[in-house]
């Protein structure tokens, strides 16, 4: 009875955990759209509902009663089986990122390892996805798509690497632990370059712009996903979101200090600032991450494929290996506040 | 020395940077969104629209079925057949414009020596059933009754530049 009960918590958990997640992923498409029309002169969405906050329910409605049209010559085992490659993975990750203190599913000691095992599993759901649509699309798209998160998996395992060093730990709750303080005494300072080498493969890693070769709508129509329509294509959706979102609550674990307020331990203000609850502070670090997706898509124009891999494979992997053996100059002679 | 300065510049993202500043500032720009049902464009009085047939102040159908409007029409969306009437004038006994052909340029308009066919400002329509493109003498006549007033005083503004 006990492991019965032991198991029901840990359902409870999951609950908890994803039905927040995908509130926060139905409307994350909603502010996208309201970000971007702003950036070109446009209002957005504001029809349906007060300041149109019922379109991100009208539009997973309209998915849902959608048909799931399967091509004739496609594989239908894998191509139905290809979103669910997807979507594991994108919420399966989500189990060691701590919210808030103790605020986790599973505090397990190797959660960075376990992180990067699954945010690389991901890309087994486009590439099956592209190759069993049987599409010349779908299968540039999922060939592009392999290429470019293989690429620059490496770059985003080396600054991991340098996180890694700083706080002494693969734990995340022990990361952010190792980042007690105000915001000047967090990761992002000392391991700046580290820091912005992350984030531009965290973009690049979900396929989003101006890195989305693998979607490419004005060359390959849609890439992986254009023989997909109805819930099929809501899940491939979802995964890119519930991905975007799990990049941005990384970036702020390994270099914003997690749950941590930018004035923690500051006399006068700490107190303060500590007042809010930490989840809440981890939420506006992360939507700060998610604010800088639609920024970037508003602004940037997408990369061409050989830019793409000159980017990751000269420039980010040589600026993290440089400043991984600067960093254990850092450590090696207790340099600033941060080792 | 260019060449250093593009590597400074392309390694610490300054363009991208000035980009962002860039979407950043129009952000917060005042939006040219029209919130069309509430809110509409301004229109110009040479705007071209749904068409009519106009009439003289004494009542009197303005066409005299000269054909010119049909002849210059490039998408031959007009048709018209003529007799003469009762009192030996001619006039046209079927006038007709396929709304589906029509590209709206306006030189019906323009050939017209007696300005009968005119365009209105009128864009917000719609055909249910077959066979409702195709608008006839009748309706247009109609048309061109109700909105005399806005034609009459969109031509006399348009007036001086012609």
């Amino acid at each position: 009875m006990p492991e019965f009960a032991n198991l029901v918590w840990i359902v409870a958990k999951i609950v908890a955990l994803v039905v927040p997640l995908f509130i926060a992923v139905a409307y994350m498409t909603y502010a996208e759209r309201r970000v971007i029309g702003w950036i070109q002169w446009r209002k957005g969405p504001n029809r349906v509902g007060i300041y149109g906050l019922l379109q991100p329910i009208a539009d997973a409605g309209k998915l849902l009663m959608k048909e799931v049209v399967i091509p004739q010559s496609a594989n239908r085992f894998l191509f139905l089986l290809a979103p669910l490659f997807s979507i594991i993975p994108a919420l399966a990750a989500w189990a060691v990122l701590p919210l808030g203190d103790g605020l986790v599913v599973a505090d397990i000691d190797a959660g960075l390892l376990y992180v990067l095992a699954m945010t690389s599993m991901g890309v087994y759901g486009v590439i099956v996805a592209g190759w069993a649509s049987n599409s010349k699309y779908a299968l540039l798209g999922a060939m592009r798509a392999g290429a470019q998160v293989v690429s620059y998996e490496i770059a985003m395992g080396f600054a991991l690497v340098g996180v890694l060093m700083a706080a002494g730990s693969l734990n995340m709750s022990e990361i952010i632990r190792a980042q007690q303080g105000p915001f000047w005494e967090w990761f992002w300072l000392p391991l700046l370059p580290l820091f912005i080498v992350y984030w531009v493969s965290g973009v690049a890693e979900t396929n989003r712009l101006p890195f989305d070769v693998a979607e490419g709508e004005s060359e390959i129509v849609a890439g992986f996903h254009v023989e997909y329509s109805g819930m099929a294509f809501a899940i491939f959706f979802l995964a890119e979101y519930a991905n975007m979102i799990l990049i941005s609550g990384l970036a702020t674990i390994m270099f914003l200090g997690g749950w941590y307020s930018p004035f923690h331990g500051v006399a006068y203000l700490g107190p303060i600032f500590d007042l809010v609850p930490g989840t809440i502070w981890f939420c506006l670090k992360a939507g700060f991450f998610l604010f800088g997706y639609f920024w970037f898509r508003g602004t940037f124009p997408r990369y061409r494929y050989d830019q793409i891999m000159r980017l990751g494979w000269k420039v980010l992997i040589p600026v993290t290996v440089v400043w991984l053996v600067v960093e254990s100059v850092f450590i090696l002679s207790g340099f600033g506040p941060w080792f | 020395m260019q060449a250093i300065r593009d590597l400074f510049n392309s390694f610490f993202l300054i363009e991208l940077l000035q980009g962002l500043r860039l979407t950043g500032r129009h952000l917060f720009t005042r939006k040219y969104t029209i919130e069309y049902p509430e809110e509409r464009a301004p229109q110009s009085p040479r705007f071209r629209g749904l068409h009519a047939l106009r009439r003289y102040p004494n009542g009197e159908e303005r066409c005299i079925a000269c054909k010119l409007c049909e002849a210059v029409c490039p998408a031959l969306a007009i048709t018209i057949e003529s007799e003469p009437r009762a009192d030996g004038t001619r006039r046209t006994t079927r006038y007709d414009i396929d709304l589906f052909k029509c590209i709206y340029c306006g030189f019906c308009e323009e050939s017209c020596p007696v300005d009968s066919i005119v365009e209105t400002r009128i864009y917000e329509y719609h055909f249910e059933r077959r066979g409702e493109n195709i608008i006839h003498k009748e309706e247009l006549l109609a048309l061109g009754d109700q909105y005399e007033q806005q034609l009459a005083k969109d031509r006399a503004a348009d007036a001086p530049y012609r």
